[in-house]
This record gives C-alpha cells, structure tokens and sequence, in this order.
C-alpha cells in the first residue's frame, strides 16, 4: 500500500543528490552566460574589427599569490588607459622564489564582475601551466582589447591574476598511467583548439 | 475510549510479548517508544551543545584570551551550532511528529514503523562520531557549522572525515523521517480527515518533510564534494583547479537557506495549535494559514544568496535576492496577525504553553524585523559576520524554535504521561528563561552593530560591558534549562492526574484518547465529522 509513494519518494531524494552535483556544471554555465563572477574563460580571442576613439577605459593590473605559492608576477605597468577594441600589450616579470623547478597555473578575474566577459585576450601567460626553475625569472606579455560593448557605466577594471603552485597535481599526473586533467587543464585544452 | 492505559499496556504485553527492559527501547517500532526516544535524545544534545555555549560566553565574558585557545574556541561554536541545529532542534520536531501525527489523523502507528526505528538508532553513533572527534589528535571541526570551503578543504585538520560522516548519518535519519512522516500523513489518515481538516501542526509538517527531501541530499552532495576535495584531489571548490569556492556557498546555502525553514515551519503549527486552545476560538484563517505555509516555503528556495552579500554579486543578483527575501515576510506577517487575530476578544487563560507561545510570537517577530533589516543588500555589508546575525538568528532559533518545542513540550507532556507538570517549577522556569534570553541576545544587536566580528574569541575593550552582561544572560538561560529538566523527569514520574481532555479549549483527536496515551491508539480508525 505504500511502496508507490515510498518509492516515488526514495526517487525524489537520489534526484536531489545527483541535482547538489548536477550545480557543479550549471553554475559555471550560468556564470559563462551572464558573465557574473568575474569568470573569465581561458580562451584565445580575435582581434576586434573596429575600435571606439570616442571612449576611454582604465584598465588596471594585479597579482596575488596563493598563500603557499612561491611566485611573484608584477605588470612592468600599474595600469594603462586603452581605447575600446584597440589592442593593448603589458609585459609581465614573473619569479620563482624556491629553490626548486615549480608549474605555476594563473587565474584571471576581472572586477566589477559584469566586465569579465568584456576583456578579451589574445595572449596570456594564464593560458597555460608555466614552468619555472629555481629563481628563475621570465617575461610574459599580455595582449588585450576591451569590448567596445562595454556598458558605459564601467570606466574602470580591474584584471586580477590568482598565481597558483600546482607542481604536486602536473607530477601526480604524469605518474598517474591514466591521467586525471583536471578542470582547468580541459579548459586550456578547449582553448588551444579553439585558438 | 474506555480502555484504560493500564488495560492496554497489559493487553498488549499479553498479546506480542514486548520486550522490556533496554531491548524494548531498541527494537520498538511504536511511534510513541520512538517519539520519546526523539525527544530524550534532543534534551541531551542541547544541554551538550548548551554546555559547549556556556564554554563560548566564559570565555569572551572578558576580553583578551582566558579559559580556552583559540582553536578550541572555534570548535566550540562549530559543534555548537551543528548540535543544536540536527542534534537538539531537528530530532525535537520529529519526535513532536512521531508521538502527535499518528494521534491527530486518526492513524495507529506511523506508515513504515521499522524505518522509524532505524532513523532515529543511527543518530546517536552520528553524534558520537562527531563529539569524539572533539577529544582526537588536531581536535574537532572547526570551521563554522557552515563549513565553508576552504577551511574545510585546505585548512582543516584529519579529522574532518569523521563530521563529513557524522553529517552524512544525520541526512540520512532527517530523510528517512520525512519520508514517513509524507507516507503516513497521505495513506493513514482516518476517513473524513480531508486535506482541509488536517491539524495545523499535521500541515506544516508535511510541508517541512517536502523540504527536508528537497535539501538534506544537497546537503549531502556538498559534505560529499567537501570530502573528495580534501582526500582524493578533486576540485569542486579549488580554483587552481578550475573549481571555485564562492560555488561551495551557492551549494550550501541552497540546502541552508529551506534549512532554517525547516526549523521554523513545525513551531509555526505548534503555536498555530496552543493559541486556539488557550483563546478557546477557532483558529483564525486556517486556510490562509496553510497557504502561506507553503508560500514560504516555496520561496525559499530563491533567497539562498542573501547569505552571500559581501562575495561579490552583480547589482541585478543583489537586488533580486533583497527582493524575494522581503516577500517572505508576507506570508509570515499572515500568520502573526492571524495568531493575534486569534487570540482577540478570545477567553485567553495565560498556562505555560501559552506563556510560550505569546513569548514566542513577540520574540519570534522581533527576530524576523532584524532579519528583514539583514535583508537591505546595502545595509547588510555594514551587519555581515557580526553580532548582530548573531543575534537575528538566535532570536528566531531560541525564542522561536526553541520556545515553540518548550510550548509543545508543556502543552502535551501532562497527554503523554497522564500527570500534569509542577506548575511552580514551570513558572520558575518560563520567566527565567524569558528574562535571561533577553538579557543574552537582546545586546547582541547593540555590539554587532557597532562592529564586534562573530566567531572570534577575543574583541576589543570597548564591547567589555556588553558582553560581560550577555554572558552572564547566557549563564541564568543555561541553568534555567535545568529546570526544564527537572520539571520534565517530575513529571513524567508522577504529579496530579489529569482528565483524558487535558486543556478545556483543546480540539482535535488526541484529545479523544486516554490520558496517558495508552500504547497502542486508534486500532480502529476514528470517525471524523
């Protein structure tokens, strides 16, 4: 007599379990759509066909290293003023302070957040795991436009990179004979083939 | 209903033979054996989880670092809070539903009795898995009851896979109940108890099961994230790894947001119960009553990132979220003037359960404003992570959860036992706790506001005063729970008897059976008019 219910029930709670992993996807695909979050996707853009000479955006630089990721990365400038859709470069110093042979994986963000999907980037040392040895150091370049879609109320943003030390994870998966990529080496990959 | 309790009692012993003794509470699958068991088990874990707040108040009763260390500290008001929401608050409204449902719809037993017994044994090895961890090498969980990553990720110690279980094990019993608490209410109720006729407290229980299916396996799934993120190198919550952490709080809040209204809707049918009886009318707006139930519980499953103000949203997400959060006090304002609706130009008798539950209807709301003030996106960057959420959450959790299973608990102890409690002790009891509660949560808006942090156990010298106050609010609350037990153990081992119609202006079908309820209730289903 209450085996239909029950079962619909037992059904009910399995749903909902699969549904707290099934948020996993769907917030990233709700935060790539609406662009909120500050998620920028690992991505090679195309050059922009026509430039805004009428509007002025700043767009400033900043790294922070995770607590126990042994790097430095500084923008040689603080900051640059650019035209929407005309193509910026800014070179970047980046160090390794320890003393041994360390991957470092960059994370972008953008802020305000609704202007992530508005900052495209043809060439990003974030693209790909970098691999520095000891103290060494190396320059990168970042070649950038802004949308000139930008809505008119942002006239300023802020790029910020989350240097990460994933040494441990790259030498696992080298060991590993079926390699587990993680998330973000599946979005690299995505991103040179689309590039 | 001639049959006594004795009678009954012996005829059924007579009958199956039942074990007495410890076996007869382990193996039972009588709702009533179990309801009790449900309600035994929440006193002890909230004087466990009242001792660990009495550990918190001593310790910031001064500034500066006195009785604990720091990491200590944050275990306590981690398994604190988790005590007290799935040990203490959670298993009273189900043993409420266990011993009240099956009586009030004219059922005998609940629908799936052996479930019923696995639910609630698998809880005490669920907090004592958690509890012992408290005395193992690096200590217990320490990250908050919310257990936002990474703390719980990155920066907590081995021992975090023990609460990730002792979580699991709570899930797993808070499911099983709700599923027999909607078996029994859609299958066994007594013919002619339409959906309309339902008891308030019936209703608002069947919708908190709803809930309960609908976000206790969310909640699983992030204890499950949270595990495979520390012990197996996944990267739901690790950016480094194309996770992202403000994603663990969009997960945990949409189980925690239906959460608190989990705790909240059964008190609202407790107290939808005792006003009627005490005001000897009807219930005003009972259909309305159930309407706005399921309104809100429906909407909060779109409030959840009011929680997360300060992590960045976009404009259009603030806005949306202060928005609905808001709505919600329509519905809830519905049932608060329908309660004083209730109680007007009624024959109100002022007994305990309904010094209760008029306490609960003022502090209740007095909680719910500083919630709609926490709503304010703008103001609430200004609130957050103070002692003012603090408060606002103890305001609805203490005097309003709390206090409704204490109302609950005076309302239907003299039905269960046949005896009615001391009503001297009860007093005692009652203005106690309602001086003291005040005392500790009212000041807690005042330092919050000016800007003392929750969760920290030290503060700077200019909320010295305040706090020494709220402290010793905090102590006078405890030690008058003890009371709360004493008058509970008095009573159940005797007192004045009390007539199968225990409160004049009662209504509904519990009040038709013995008084105490003899073992085996409505054998035969009951006619409903």
């Amino acid at each position: 007599m209450h085996t239909p219910l029950l079962k619909k029930l037992v059904l009910a709670v399995l749903g909902m379990f699969a549904f707290a992993f099934a948020l996993v996807p769907l917030y990233d695909v709700f935060c790539d759509i609406t662009g909120l979050n500050g998620k920028m996707d690992l991505v090679v853009a195309e050059q922009s066909s026509e430039i805004d000479k009428s509007r002025k955006v700043d767009v400033s630089f900043t790294t922070h290293a995770k607590s126990s990721a042994p790097f430095s990365v500084k923008a040689q400038q603080y900051s640059v003023t650019v035209q929407p859709g005309k193509l910026s470069e800014v070179e970047f110093v980046a160090q390794n302070l320890s003393d041994k042979a360390r991957v470092m994986q960059a994370i972008p963000s953008v802020s305000p957040g609704q202007a992530a999907k508005y900052l495209h980037k043809l060439a990003c040392f974030c693209f790909d795991q970098q691999s520095l040895d000891a103290h060494q150091t190396m320059k990168f370049t970042l070649r950038f436009y802004v949308d000139t879609e930008l809505p008119a109320d942002v006239q300023e943003l802020t790029l910020s990179y989350t240097l990460y030390d994933i040494t441990s994870n790259t030498a696992q998966a080298q060991n590993n004979s079926t390699p587990l990529l993680s998330v973000a080496e599946h979005t690299y990959l995505r991103g040179q083939n689309n590039g | 209903m001639s049959i006594t309790a004795e009678e009954q009692q012996a005829s059924h012993e007579h009958t199956h033979g039942a074990p007495s003794g410890l076996k007869r509470w382990l193996y039972t699958t009588n709702h009533k054996d179990i309801g009790s068991l449900y309600l035994l088990f929440s006193l002890l874990m909230f004087l466990t989880g009242g001792a660990m707040a009495m550990v918190i108040r001593a310790e910031l009763f001064q500034p500066g670092m006195q009785l604990v260390d720091p990491h200590f500290f944050n275990q306590m008001t981690t398994v604190h809070g988790l005590v007290m929401v799935f040990g203490a608050v959670m298993p009273a409204f189900t043993g409420l539903a266990n011993w009240m449902i099956p009586m009030m719809i004219g059922a005998p037993d609940m629908a799936l009795p052996r479930m019923n017994n696995w639910s609630f044994w698998i809880l005490p090895f669920a907090f004592a898995i958690l509890l012992m961890s408290l005395f193992m090498e690096g200590g217990g969980p320490a990250f908050g009851w919310t257990f936002y990553a990474p703390l719980s990720t990155t920066y907590s110690n081995d021992n975090t896979a023990l609460f990730v279980f002792a979580v699991h094990i709570m899930g797993i019993s808070s499911i099983m109940g709700a599923i027999n608490v909607i078996v029994t209410i859609v299958n066994m109720r007594a013919s002619g108890m339409t959906w309309m006729k339902l008891p308030l407290f019936v209703w608002t229980w069947l919708i908190t099961a709803f809930l309960l299916i609908a976000v206790m396996p969310v909640l699983a799934g992030a204890v499950t994230m949270v595990l495979t993120d520390k012990y197996f190198g996944t990267s739901f919550f690790d950016a480094a790894g194309g996770g992202d952490p403000v994603m663990f709080q969009h997960i945990f809040w949409f189980f925690g947001h239906p959460e608190v209204y989990i705790m909240i809707l059964p008190a609202f049918g407790i107290i939808s119960t005792i006003v009627p009886t005490f005001s000897r009318k009807k219930l005003f707006g009972y259909a309305s009553m159930v309407y706005a139930t399921s309104s809100i519980a429906l909407l909060s499953f779109v409030v959840w990132a009011h929680h997360m103000f300060t992590t960045g949203m976009p404009l259009a997400g603030e806005l949306f979220f202060m928005y609905a959060t808001m709505l919600i006090s329509v519905p809830t304002g519905v049932k608060v003037f329908n309660w004083v609706a209730t109680m007007w130009r009624g024959a109100i008798s002022f007994e305990i359960p309904m010094m209760f539950a008029i306490a609960f209807i003022v502090l209740f709301t007095l909680g719910g404003f500083s919630g709609l003030m926490l709503a304010i996106t703008p103001a609430d960057f200004q609130y957050h992570d103070t002692y003012f959420v603090v408060a606002h959450f103890h305001y609805v959790l203490v005097t309003g959860a709390v206090f409704s299973i204490m109302a609950a608990a005076y309302y239907w102890l003299p039905k269960w036992t046949g005896n009615m409690y001391n009503e001297t002790l009860a007093q005692w009891h009652f203005w106690m706790s309602l001086v003291s509660v005040n005392v500790l949560f009212f000041p807690m808006h005042f330092v919050g506001l000016a800007g003392m942090p929750r969760r920290i156990p030290d503060y700077a010298l200019q909320f010295a005063d305040f706090n020494a106050i709220i402290s010793v609010g905090g102590f006078v609350f405890g030690l008058s729970q003890l009371l709360f037990v004493a008058v509970v153990f008095k009573c159940i081992r005797g007192g004045e008897s009390v007539p199968d119609k225990v409160w004049d202006g009662a209504e509904g079908l519990e009040w038709q059976v013995a008084s105490p309820a003899p073992y085996h209730t409505f054998s035969k289903p009951p006619k409903v008019d």
